[in-house]
């Protein structure tokens, strides 16, 4: 019994709206799950049947080996974290994270042990006296942890914790989480929209869609072998180059253009043959002195650029199509100048144009 | 040279301003003193005739102040003023209307603040049909329901007694006053009922210990519509009580309305004021939290 957390052919359905279907995920002990996709895809629904706070329609949610799909929020042994916080706003920090221990009828001394000990953890103990209004939001997200932490359960549940705070801290916070994780190993479930928080912080990321998990890998498998031209479409900013094309053994031919594809690791061992899809991530396209050993090379003109300050996003037209590239922010380019570009077909995704399935 | 600023600006600047004068405040002032006079000027002549006595009123000269004040028609009022059978004035009425709108207020309050939480937060079997059900109610008129409900209270051996009058106060305070507390338990952010869940809290440890305290303000709105609606009540007092237990409304009808000997304006006046002091105090005392819990979600959908 090695996983923490099993769900098993689970459905959710809200009257008639089916919003989770035949969902099965694994979760291993200690582990970092992240479930990633886009507003209103279920992630959230998801994470509440496993916190039990929605009757499922079918299927069953184990937790440490027992099945717990009949069992109320509090005897699962999970702690959860809101994306609004959802401080007791009438109580002081001591008394939100002494909320949940008195239910449980914990000893006075072990519940202020427990606090003591959070407290520490997330540097709250100058707050303790004071209430939710008077904190900052950065502030309050870590009480809302520290709720989950005194609880001092397996499996933690985040539902965009995040989302509520300004860039500057979400970077802040996202760092700590990940460094709460590797001091406690808990096994965390965290749903976000946001990829970085996602690439950052997982063992593994769960792609959602639709109600179903499309791809669930590590950050690695998600961004180099995307199994869908969605997840390749959604993984990765700027996003992904899609050139619409025809493959024919070994060459990818769109318009007048021809890219040799020997070297790309063809899911199915042989090659494809048909209408085809050619994903190429802007910061795989080699420009400069670097592009002498790429196998496959053109020109193109600059339309447009984006300087971010560590790199410039390049605009142009390649075969036809609208292509982005990505450059050293210390490149000269201006709008109008000619440059030379490689692709190397080995770090490069094909989709089948019908079924947009990974060749 | 002449000290000049070479970037004076020139042109509009700063606030833009305003005539004190202009039209629209005319006509907007003027409006509002026109409907404040009109509402004031009752009970401007209502105090100043109570402080009269008979030979002065019968002056005729409604709006000039008393010559001689006198509070002897006030004291008549609450303690001699004559219904028609007793001469005990308004004080048994007054007591009356306490021991009715104390129990019903809370008794209402208490129910119906449950039910919205319920309707609310607890999605059980049935919610919306039981909340269209009480909604529902809210519309049918009274007068339907007078008769069934003296059957039905003189099966229960309630009828003519106080704590009948209260259970229908109660009863009829339900549907507007579950409306109210569903709208605003409703409003507060449903993630702080699920985290209470996970935190092991059960119906009445989220209802008490988290609801309650985010709730005054719409506990005031309630206590203020509750205790004016049952104070201000006359058609149930005169028809599930006796005239022994009969409230304050119906005892200040019935010394207003007897027919024996000369009419006393001045004690009536006295009476009348005396009836709309505890609504008005509700009124003056709580107005600022009244607005803030309107404002808080009352009205919200
Ligand atoms: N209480 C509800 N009743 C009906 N539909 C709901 C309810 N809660 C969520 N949904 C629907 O379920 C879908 C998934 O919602 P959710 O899990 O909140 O998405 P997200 O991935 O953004 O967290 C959405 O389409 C939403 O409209
Ligand atoms: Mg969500």
């Amino acid at each position: 019994m090695n996983n923490s957390v099993e769900i098993k052919n689970l459905d959710l359905e809200f009257g008639a709206v089916k919003v989770l279907q035949n969902l099965n995920l694994e979760i291993g002990k200690g582990e970092f799950l992240v479930l990633l996709g886009s507003s209103g895809c279920g992630k959230s629904t998801l994470l509440n049947c496993i916190a039990g706070l929605l009757d499922v329609t079918a299927g069953q949610i184990h937790i440490k080996g027992n099945n717990v799909t009949w069992a109320e929020p509090s005897e699962r042994g999970i702690g959860m974290v809101f994306q609004s916080y959802a401080l007791y706003p009438q109580m002081t920090v001591e008394g939100n994270l002494s909320f949940g221990l008195k239910n449980a009828k914990l000893p006075k001394d072990e519940i202020a042990a427990r606090i003591k000990r959070a407290a520490e953890i997330l540097q709250i103990e100058p707050l303790l006296k004071r209430k939710p209004a008077a904190l900052s939001g950065g502030q309050r997200q870590r009480v809302a942890i520290g709720r989950a932490l005194v609880r001092d359960v397996d499996v933690f549940l985040f539902d965009e914790p995040l989302s509520n705070l300004d860039a500057k801290l979400r970077a802040d916070l996202r760092v700590e989480i990940k460094r709460l994780h590797q001091n406690l190993q808990n096994t965390m479930i965290y749903v976000t929209h946001d990829q970085i928080e996602a690439m950052t912080l997982a063992d593994r990321i769960a792609i959602m869609r639709g109600g179903k998990i499309m791809q669930l890998g590590s950050p690695d498998e998600i961004y180099g072998r995307p199994i869908n031209k969605y997840v390749a479409g959604f993984i990765g900013s700027p996003s992904m180059n899609f050139l619409e094309g025809h493959l024919t053994g070994d060459t990818f031919e769109v318009g007048d253009v021809s890219i040799p594809m020997a070297g790309y690791d063809f899911a199915n061992g042989g090659a494809a043959n048909g209408a085809a899809t050619l994903g190429i991530r802007p910061e795989h396209v080699v420009t400069g002195e670097l592009v002498g050993n790429a196998p496959f090379q053109a020109d193109v003109t600059v339309d447009l650029i984006e300087p971010m300050g560590s790199d410039t996003v390049v605009d142009c037209q390649f075969a036809g199509a609208r292509f982005r590239l990505r450059m050293d922010g210390q490149a000269r380019v201006t709008v109008g100048d000619t440059i030379r570009l490689g692709l190397d077909p080995s770090r490069a995704s094909l989709f089948d144009k019908d079924t947009e399935l990974r060749l | 040279m002449v000290d000049v600023t070479p970037d004076a600006l020139a042109g509009p600047q700063g606030p833009k301003p305003r005539k004190t004068f202009s039209r629209r405040n005319i006509f907007l002032y003027g409006t509002l003193i026109m409907v404040a006079l009109y509402y004031a000027l009752p009970l401007y002549v209502m105090i100043i005739t109570s402080m009269k006595g008979m030979p002065e009123i019968r002056l005729g000269n409604v709006f000039s102040p008393p010559v001689e004040i006198t509070f002897a028609p006030w004291v008549k009022a609450w303690s001699e003023a004559c219904t028609g059978l007793t001469c005990e004035g308004l004080s048994t009425g007054f007591w009356n209307s306490v021991r009715i709108t104390i129990p019903s207020v809370i008794a209402s309050i208490a129910i119906a603040s449950v039910n919205g939480y319920a309707l609310a937060n607890w999605k059980f079997k049935g919610a919306d049909a039981f909340f269209t059900i009480l909604i529902f109610g809210a519309f049918i008129p009274y007068q339907v329901m007078l008769y069934p409900i003296v059957i039905m209270l003189r099966e229960m051996g309630l009828y003519g007694s106080l704590s009948g009058l209260v259970i229908v106060h109660t009863i009829f305070g339900m549907p507007i006053l579950t409306l109210l507390f569903r709208n605003y338990f409703t409003s507060l952010p449903e993630e702080l009922f699920k985290a209470a869940r996970v935190d092991g809290a059960g119906f009445w440890g989220i209802y008490f210990r988290i609801m309650l305290p985010m709730s005054v303000p719409i506990f005031t709105v309630a206590v203020i519509l509750q205790v004016t609606g049952i104070w201000n009540d006359f058609l149930f007092g005169v028809v599930y009580t006796r005239p022994e237990s009969y409230p304050m409304t119906v005892a200040l009808n019935n010394i207003v309305n007897s027919t024996q000997g000369v009419k006393e304006y001045n004690v009536n006046m006295a009476a009348t004021i005396i009836t709309g002091l505890v609504p008005l105090t509700i009124y003056f005392v709580s107005g600022k939290l009244f607005v803030r819990g309107i404002a808080a979600g009352a009205v919200k959908g």
